[in-house]
């Protein structure tokens, strides 16, 4: 897919390549690459709203948009807070302190409570994987995952694909290392659609423990050497380490992590002169990325953030915005 | 769709002239080019709002600040529609405080595509003046809305179109009427 | 008085497989009458066989019951009733009950309670170990003399290697017998599903077939050094079932068993986040079912047992590894089974073997598993060519838990009839025993 030729006079949208028939954004793994161009087309549009000086459109008025989080995140719950409100949706927060992984009861039952309020869409962040899906069979409105388990993240992973399009213009061909905690990121699996479909050459790497053999069917690159990952890379995207998943030790120590898998100036330097750096947030400065890479002129970490809204204000759009209330 | 009746009602040389008298009337009525800008009304309202610039430059010397609209984002039909509406741009590199702004559009209707673009246009800015010029106006409205500029009234009943072909080269852009089955909104 | 007239008699025990009747008495058999008709003076009742498989009572060692304690999901009754509509007449329940069946007591209870409102022989399994927490052992002797069968922690592994060996060393005297669930917990913890492409494709936390490998392997070998007697239950992978061949091989005391679910489905059923493809061990791939497939053939798995495991629709209405394990299987372990004929790998005698003469033999249970003169009478009739729908509304189970439902199945339990009572019936003018 080609990107961002802006300024390009539009044409008339009569022929309409793409009828947009999803109810749900459970995961890119039934998206076609048709879908994603069309959301990350759809989100140009909506990046236009976010240079104006009154950054609202009446698109989503009155509609009720309701953040269901079950994990804590400041971050993707304000973007999707953020995405709803400049599309005058009204957003309702609901945060549940899930104590652990219990029972589903908290989950079915504080659906269906929701449910009853009649919410055009509900945006789920849950520790379960599945959770979405489960979700979707049990309410009435639109759901959008917005990070189940270890399952997906189908949002950050349209972000990154839009992200990576406006620095590079393109995807395809592009060797994209994503190094760390491969095996409970839900973003890998995401970006593997998003990104490894769209003609990307995916590296994967991280140490063994945290690497499942099972990545590395469909044409994926696994290794544990992140000079092999980071040698003549276009685009080096570093995960957090989950402290909080550690109950038995994937590895020894942070030290040990950070010096063999951390990403620092001098392992950067082999990457290809024009290459950016992404992390889908929060960091942990010193520990997977060196604080001079974190601010760096390469690392595009912020506009991954004010991509997210972009995506995001899309997807409720395409979920509530006009198809919505037809089915 | 095959129709029946296809009447061309305009030629590519029966729009160029109107887009010409209408450009006279613009400048007429507002003594001149200055403080005015063109705002074009996705799709079919840009190639128009650009030929009405290009004739300005023409006649007066001045080029005249244009930009386009898309305003999807303010139907209030959105849930009715039926269709996807596909998303388009807006861009208007300009300010637009103070200045007389001339809304183009190809059809004038039920005036509600008018009413959701001066609702976008609000949030861009506080023009001097909003004036509207279309080529078309097939009467029906639902709104209290009326062109400053028309180029050909038309009137129709309720299951028939205009179609405006305003793409590609100005010797092919013609207007034609034609029957057709309901429901394809505006 | 009762005549099963004509039907195909299979009876592996007594070496038969022919046409013939049955005569039952006061409880027992009393006689088989070769050939098709009844004999001229008869006044007792008679069931037509003809067409059918006429089979000692099926036997399904591995069920739970949830009685007492967890009523809502099953109980004594009917989980008895769902077991006489699958075709078995006699079951052997497990001890994780609440109260955990470790005291006579309750024993007691659940032998009095099966023979008073039950339409199955119930033989209850006591724990090992008190109230399961794998550390002391219970009271063997006693807790047999008050009816338990064998002994069984199931739900659970007995984890330490050293409490299982003074368990098996003690049972020894008395040769009684353990059924191990093998699981090494800590390699299974936080697991939801079998660890392989179908869980990480939907992001589900895996369970590796080590879990289960390590187990049976230390459960075989402990066998070994204290020259006791094991069980292993539901056996999901090839490894294991190789090592149960390795065990039988070397000639040590070791028996297993597998469940329907493990050589019908494999993981992939637990597509689309399906918690009713959800149960311990987990559905496994194509690989170890086949092996499973192998090791029935071969005879290295002694029994099929359903580990019926009923739950309530709010333990399974949730997101996947959030919900409980297990599905129901009393009411599909024989039609499922019965498919294991279709390839020709298994005999209608090893079938018998598989769901009534093994069983029988594991558990030391003498008069059952055969239809020989004065064994008890229990009797399975079965219409091998049956067809039917495994339907929602059809189950007598309290709970609803199982992936088969809209299956066709091929092979039904006809009448079932328990020391000579008929518990189950679909046949027209035969009616089940009050």
């Amino acid at each position: 897919m080609e990107g961002g030729a802006e300024g390009e006079h539009p044409r008339e949208g009569g022929v309409n390549p793409m009828e947009w028939r999803r109810k749900h954004v459970l995961g890119l793994a039934d998206f076609s690459t048709e879908e994603m161009e069309f959301v990350v087309d759809t989100a140009r549009s909506m990046e236009e709203v976010l240079t104006r000086d009154i950054k609202k459109v009446p698109a989503l008025r009155g509609k009720t948009v309701i953040n269901l989080f079950f994990e804590s995140s400041t971050r993707t719950r304000t973007s999707f807070e953020i995405a709803g409100k400049r599309l005058s949706a009204d957003v309702v927060n609901f945060s549940s302190a899930a104590s652990s992984v219990s029972k589903g009861e908290t989950l079915l039952d504080t659906a269906k409570n929701i449910d009853a309020m009649k919410p055009s869409i509900i945006v789920l962040r849950h520790p379960a994987s599945g959770a979405a899906h489960f979700l979707s069979r049990h309410v009435s409105c639109s759901v959008i995952n917005a990070g189940d388990g270890s399952n997906e993240h189908p949002t950050q992973g349209l972000l990154d694909l839009y992200a990576i399009l406006k620095v590079k213009k393109k995807v395809k061909g592009l060797k994209i290392s994503i190094i760390g905690d491969i095996l409970h990121s839900r973003v890998v699996r995401s970006n593997l659609h998003s990104l490894g479909r769209m003609g990307a050459n995916l590296y994967l790497c991280g140490p063994s423990t945290l690497v499942p053999k099972e990545m590395s069917r469909g044409g994926v690159t696994v290794t544990n050497d992140i000079r092999e990952a980071v040698r003549d890379a276009d685009v080096v995207m570093m995960l957090r380490i989950q402290l909080e998943r550690q109950k038995t030790a994937y590895f020894p120590s942070l030290r040990e992590y950070s010096r063999k898998y951390g990403l620092n100036t001098e392992v950067f330097s082999l990457a290809k002169k024009d290459a950016v750096i992404m992390h889908p947030g929060p960091i942990n400065r010193g520990v997977e990325l060196s604080d001079e890479l974190a601010d760096s002129s390469q690392s595009i970490i912020l506009n991954q953030v004010e991509t997210g809204v972009a995506i995001r204000m899309a997807l409720l759009y395409l979920l509530a915005g006009g198809y919505g209330a037809s089915h | 769709m095959k129709k029946s009746g296809k009447k061309v009602i305009l030629d590519a040389k029966g729009v160029d002239r109107v887009v010409s008298r209408i450009t006279h009337e613009i400048l007429e009525k507002n003594r001149g080019a200055e403080e005015i800008a063109l705002v074009g009304i996705c799709s079919g309202g840009v190639p128009l709002s650009r030929a009405i610039q290009k004739k300005i430059r023409s006649i007066e010397g001045v080029e005249v600040p244009a930009g386009y609209v898309d305003i999807t984002l303010y139907r209030d039909d959105l849930s009715r529609a039926g269709y996807q509406p596909r998303l388009k741009r807006t861009e208007i590199p300009f300010s637009i405080d103070d200045k007389k702004v001339v809304l183009v559009d190809d059809v004038l209707f039920t005036g509600r595509t008018i009413r959701a673009a001066m609702d976008a246009l609000i949030d861009f800015g506080r023009p001097k003046n909003i004036q509207l010029a279309v080529l078309i106006d097939r009467g029906h409205r639902e709104l209290p809305i009326r062109a400053d500029y028309v180029g050909r009234n038309v009137p129709t009943a309720r299951n028939e179109t205009i179609g405006v072909i305003v793409e590609g080269e100005p010797e092919e852009w013609k207007v034609v009427l034609k029957e057709s089955t309901p429901g394809k909104g505006e | 008085m009762l005549l099963i007239k004509g039907g195909r008699v299979i009876d592996p025990e007594s070496g038969r497989d022919e046409t013939g009747s049955i005569v039952i008495a006061d409880g027992k058999v009393k006689d088989f009458l070769p050939g098709g008709d009844a004999p001229r003076k008869f006044d007792g009742r008679v069931i037509e066989a003809g067409g059918k498989w006429v089979l000692p009572g099926l036997i399904d060692m591995h069920v739970h019951l949830r009685d007492p304690g967890y009523e809502w999901k099953e109980d004594i009754r009917s989980g008895t009733a769902a077991a006489a509509a699958g075709g078995f007449s006699s079951l052997v329940c497990m001890a994780n009950t609440s109260p955990v069946n470790d005291h006579p007591e309750v024993t007691r209870y659940i032998r009095e309670k099966a023979a008073s409102q039950g339409t199955a022989n119930v033989f209850p399994v006591a724990a090992v170990t008190r109230g399961m927490e794998g550390k002391e052992m219970t009271d063997f002797a006693e807790l047999h003399e008050a009816g338990a069968i064998a002994f069984s922690d199931d739900g659970m592994p007995v984890r330490s290697s050293l409490v299982l060996r003074r368990a098996l060393e003690y049972a020894r005297a008395f040769d009684f017998l353990i059924l191990e669930h093998a699981e090494d917990h800590e390699l299974s913890e936080g697991g939801a599903a079998n660890e392989g492409w179908t869980a990480h494709r939907l992001g589900i936390p895996g369970v590796p077939a080590a879990a289960e490998e390590i187990a049976i392997a230390r459960d075989i070998l402990l066998a070994r050094q204290t020259e006791g007697r094991i069980h292993i239950q539901h056996i999901s992978t090839k490894m294991g079932v190789d090592l149960l061949r390795m065990a039988k091989r070397a000639g040590l005391r070791v028996t297993g068993e597998t469940a329907p679910h493990y050589f019908t489905l494999t993981d992939a059923a637990i597509e689309g986040y399906n918690t009713n493809a959800k149960m311990n061990p987990p559905l496994r791939g194509e690989e170890d079912r086949m092996a499973i497939l192998e090791g029935i053939g071969d005879g290295t798995i002694d029994a099929i047992a359903s580990d019926h495991a009923p739950h309530d629709e709010y333990t399974k209405r949730c997101e996947f590894v959030a919900a409980s394990s297990g599905i129901i299987g009393l009411e599909t372990a024989l039609p499922l089974s019965m498919a294991l004929l279709a390839g020709g790998k298994v005999s209608p005698a090893r079938f018998v073997d598989l769901l009534s003469a093994g069983p029988a033999r594991i558990l030391g249970l003498k008069e059952k598993g055969s239809l020989r003169a004065g064994a008890d009478a229990d009797v399975t009739i079965v219409d091998p060519e049956a067809e039917w729908e495994f339907r929602e509304s059809d189950v007598r189970s309290k709970s609803r838990n199982s992936p088969f439902f809209g299956w066709k199945m091929r092979g039904r339990a006809v009448a079932v009839l328990c020391r000579g009572r008929i518990t189950h019936s679909l046949l027209k003018g035969v009616d089940p025993d009050a």
